[in-house]
């Protein structure tokens, strides 16, 4: 069979590079390189390629955005601003919404694809966490990430408060009270950062540096460092048949993932761009140029900053005043600052945490099953309920708007659930995990329902059970002994002399416990083994017992 | 006058002349009784208006605010309704007619409903009220009518609105929550007599704004602002309500994550 005009085209264009390039060895080894499959791999892509149109419609508005906070008359199309005084940075906006071929457009897609862009990251941060990727050797790439996050809600932040609009203008004012709020240095930095009074003529300029330049690039450079250590570290994987921690299972990068990815880069553009396109975002037009006198009611920041703007609403109002002079703002600090570097510090530090308890020094390149880690589970989900909760206090005068109900019994109400429904959302996810730890087991035992009904001789109907498949039994069979809890050390040693870092050895086991006071046994071979007979001697005594019964009904009467 | 002379004393001149002095009588009459009734209408009408509003009053709103108007207090002696007098003409429209008053049940702020009374009803209680003291009257049409406003009084309207307005209603004018279950109704559907009226009387948790504080035309170009704004397309797409980033969010969320996430299971599934 002769090669087609499209292999000749090909093979003559692969010549022309192999001949100068030593390329062919390296790529056929790097394009061979196997990647296991599942959909909840692609969410961190989502990110990654929110991020490339956030690169690409971002050149596209800094083509016209004016960052300058010198004061003009706009004159543009928008008919309802005609001739009222603003900022070059917010005229240069409403020009590019309305006088800028495309520019509208532009604008939506470059926030819509913010927003996507955080969300994404988060989405992929809790698969990471609940499935324990973060372990063993992959510590690093999971602060990198934790880095990414805190750098997106920056990024994120700076590009709202760019157009000098209204809400943009509020959210500013807010940072500079959150800056205020810090003891001792807070003045210094509001007027070092702002270039004298709140709001002056010199942030919006710094602020666009900082958006364009600064952190894209150190989100840029992170970004490629996470992949090559994705790269390098080789990708996780669920457990299955045939799949252990030495090997990878999957499909090689080319043709395979080559063809995925790059089609889910156009499904993540097309999606992006129809939103830009038909669902209004940022109306900065309605919103009005930024006067520090000038609120709107039912001012909120983007989504991913939501849940702390909740947190300052949930405060209650404390202020300490030390001897009489120095303002210790608890109601911003705690809320802002404190709370904030608590979450973003156990975030990072988490998966030294749950190593240090369980004392486990190996490395983990197959997924657990959320089920199989209970407690880090409970501790994530605990965790989510924390921030939703939070996350619903951002847009409690929306609720209480929309729903009817008094704000500040929505304030009063999550106060208390704050406290309450996040260690609830603890010992039920437990349970949850444990329950169907049980059933895993169950299944193991006494294999799956089938769903066949029988009804024996005496009248009795039971359901006959079935072995599950092999693939089943693999996944099950994946999950690990939890670890024996460490033991509680004892305060002295044998001659009575207190034991060196006692109180740390105890922190560790009481963690330990924590983590793996119960546990569930995984069977061993040979109870499957003895369970899975029983159950089929059962069923085949049942069976003969039916047998037995419709001969002697068929029998002929004599 | 020979003709006329020739048959004067014909039978049909006595039936003549009764028949001319009638017309005469009756038609001096009826222009006499007729310039009477047009002169005494005017106070008359107006004295039943009042009197028909009083009883209206006495009916439906005199168990809250006293029979006389002057203020009404349950048992305990917290105050049922406030005085209306000196409350004005303008104010009696304002709640009659957005069906605010007669209120539905006590609570934090009267929720706008159907109007109870019809506008004939309406304005005979705003006369009984306007007529016990003097208050703002009810604006002349002339007052709120927008048509043929100039750019320039639509961007002063605008930078007033923003300046006085959207911290409670919302920039886009779609209301808010207030402190303690009270609220700023949304504008969607505010009628511009009724803004008029509310920027002059400050019903309810509003703060009112006098001709001194926001001069007729001030009021005229923010009614015209919020009128183009609520009548203007929504450039860039269906809004989310115009209820800003929170509701955007919910979009990116159930809308755009679902999508992609429903794409990324997609192609995990076909991989199989």
């Amino acid at each position: 069979m002769s090669t087609s005009k499209v292999e000749q085209a090909g093979g003559a264009g692969y010549r022309w590079v192999d001949d100068r390039l030593p390329a062919a060895k390296y790529l056929k080894k790097q394009l061979g390189k196997v990647f296991p499959d599942h959909w909840s791999f692609m969410l961190g892509e989502i990110a990654l390629y929110s991020f490339i149109i956030l690169l690409l419609s971002g050149t596209f508005l800094s083509l016209w955005f004016k960052p300058s906070m010198l004061e003009v008359v706009y004159d543009g199309s928008y008919l309802p601003l005609n001739g009222v005084k603003m900022s070059e940075a917010f005229a240069s906006t409403l020009d590019i919404s309305f006088d800028i071929r495309g520019g509208l457009l532009m604008r939506q897609i470059h926030h819509w694809a913010a927003l996507f862009f955080v969300a994404a990251i988060s989405v992929h941060l809790l698969r990471v966490f609940f499935t324990g990727a973060f372990r063993k050797p992959r510590e690093t790439n999971w602060i990198i990430g934790v880095g990414l996050l805190t750098l997106a809600l920056l990024e994120g932040f700076a590009g709202y408060s760019l157009p000098d609009d209204l809400l943009s203008g509020t959210g500013l004012r807010i940072a500079q009270g959150i800056m205020l709020s810090l003891p001792v240095v807070g003045t210094y930095m509001s007027f070092f950062v702002f270039g004298g009074e709140f709001p002056g003529t010199d942030f919006i300029p710094r602020l666009y540096t900082v958006h364009v330049l600064l952190v894209p690039g150190i989100i840029l450079a992170l970004i490629t460092v996470h992949l090559m250590l994705v790269w390098f570290q080789k990708h996780t994987q669920f457990p299955g048949m045939g799949r252990t921690e030495r090997n990878v299972v999957g499909y090689p990068l080319f043709p395979v993932y080559t063809a995925k990815a790059g089609g889910f880069f156009f499904v993540v553009f097309g999606v992006t761009a129809f939103m830009g396109g038909l669902f209004q975002i940022n109306p900065i037009w309605l919103y009005g140029p930024y006067i520090p006198d000038q609120i709107t009611a039912g001012a909120q920041p983007d989504w991913y900053i939501g849940w702390l703007e909740g947190a300052l609403r949930l405060m209650p109002n404390i202020e300490i005043v030390l001897f009489g002079q120095w303002n210790l703002s608890l109601n911003v600090l705690f809320p802002a600052v404190i709370l904030p570097g608590i979450i973003f510090t156990l975030m990072a530090l988490y998966p030294f945490i749950e190593q240090w308890a369980t004392g486990d020094k190996s490395s983990h390149h197959l997924l657990d099953r959320p089920r199989n880690a209970p407690t880090r589970t409970a501790l994530g989900a605990m965790g989510l309920s924390f921030y939703l909760l939070l996350w619903t206090q951002g847009g409690n005068d929306l609720i209480a708007s929309t729903f009817d109900v008094n704000v500040f019994v929505i304030t009063w109400f999550m106060r208390f659930a704050i406290f309450i429904v996040p260690p609830l959302v603890f010992v039920i996810t437990k349970r949850i995990c444990f329950g169907l730890q049980r059933r895993d087991r169950d299944k193991l035992l006494h294999g799956y329902e089938s769903g066949v009904i029988k009804r024996l001789p005496s009248g009795k109907y039971y359901e006959q059970h079935q072995p599950i498949g092999d693939e089943e039994r693999a996944v099950i069979l994946a999950r690990h002994e939890a670890p024996q809890p460490l033991p509680i050390p004892a305060k002295h040693d044998a001659n009575g002399i207190k034991q060196k870092g006692y109180a740390i050895k105890l922190l560790q086991a009481k963690l330990s416990h924590f983590f793996y006071d119960e546990r569930l046994p995984i069977p061993t071979a040979a109870e499957i083994e003895e369970a899975n007979h029983h159950e089929a001697e059962i069923t085949a005594d049942r069976d003969h017992e039916i047998d037995d019964a419709r001969t002697k009904a068929f029998a002929p009467h004599e | 006058m020979t003709f006329l002379l020739a048959r004067r004393r014909s039978p049909w001149a006595t039936a003549l002349l009764l028949l001319l002095a009638l017309v005469a009588v009756g038609g001096i009459y009826a222009a006499a009784s007729g310039s009477t009734q047009a002169e005494a209408t005017a106070p008359t009408a107006s004295t039943t208006m009042i009197e028909e509003g009083r009883e209206l009053f006495l009916e439906g709103c005199s168990s809250c605010h006293g029979l006389n108007a002057d203020g009404g207090y349950q048992s305990d002696g917290t105050v049922a309704g406030p005085s209306l007098i000196g409350v004005g003409a303008a104010s009696v429209d304002f709640q009659v007619s957005t069906g605010r008053m007669p209120l539905a049940a006590p609570g934090a702020q009267a929720k706008a409903k159907p109007p109870i009374f019809n506008e004939e009803e309406t304005a005979a209680l705003a006369a009984y009220i306007g007529s016990l003291a003097p208050g703002p009257e009810i604006p002349s049409p002339d007052l709120y009518d927008t048509t043929g406003i100039s750019p320039e009084e639509l961007a002063l309207g605008g930078q007033l609105f923003r300046a006085n307005c959207a911290s409670c209603h919302g920039a886009s004018g779609k209301g808010g929550a207030l402190t303690d279950g009270k609220y700023a109704p949304t504008l969607a559907n505010a009628v511009p007599r009724n803004i008029y009226q509310a920027m002059l009387i400050g019903p309810q948790n509003m703060p009112n704004f006098p001709d001194t504080t926001l001069r007729p035309e001030d009021k005229r170009a923010i009614i015209g602002y919020i009128e183009a704004i609520r009548e203007s397309p929504n450039n860039g797409g269906v809004d989310a309500g115009r209820l800003g980033p929170v509701t955007e969010g919910i979009v990116l969320w159930l809308l755009g994550l679902g999508a992609l996430i429903s794409v990324a299971i997609w192609i995990g599934v076909k991989a199989k």
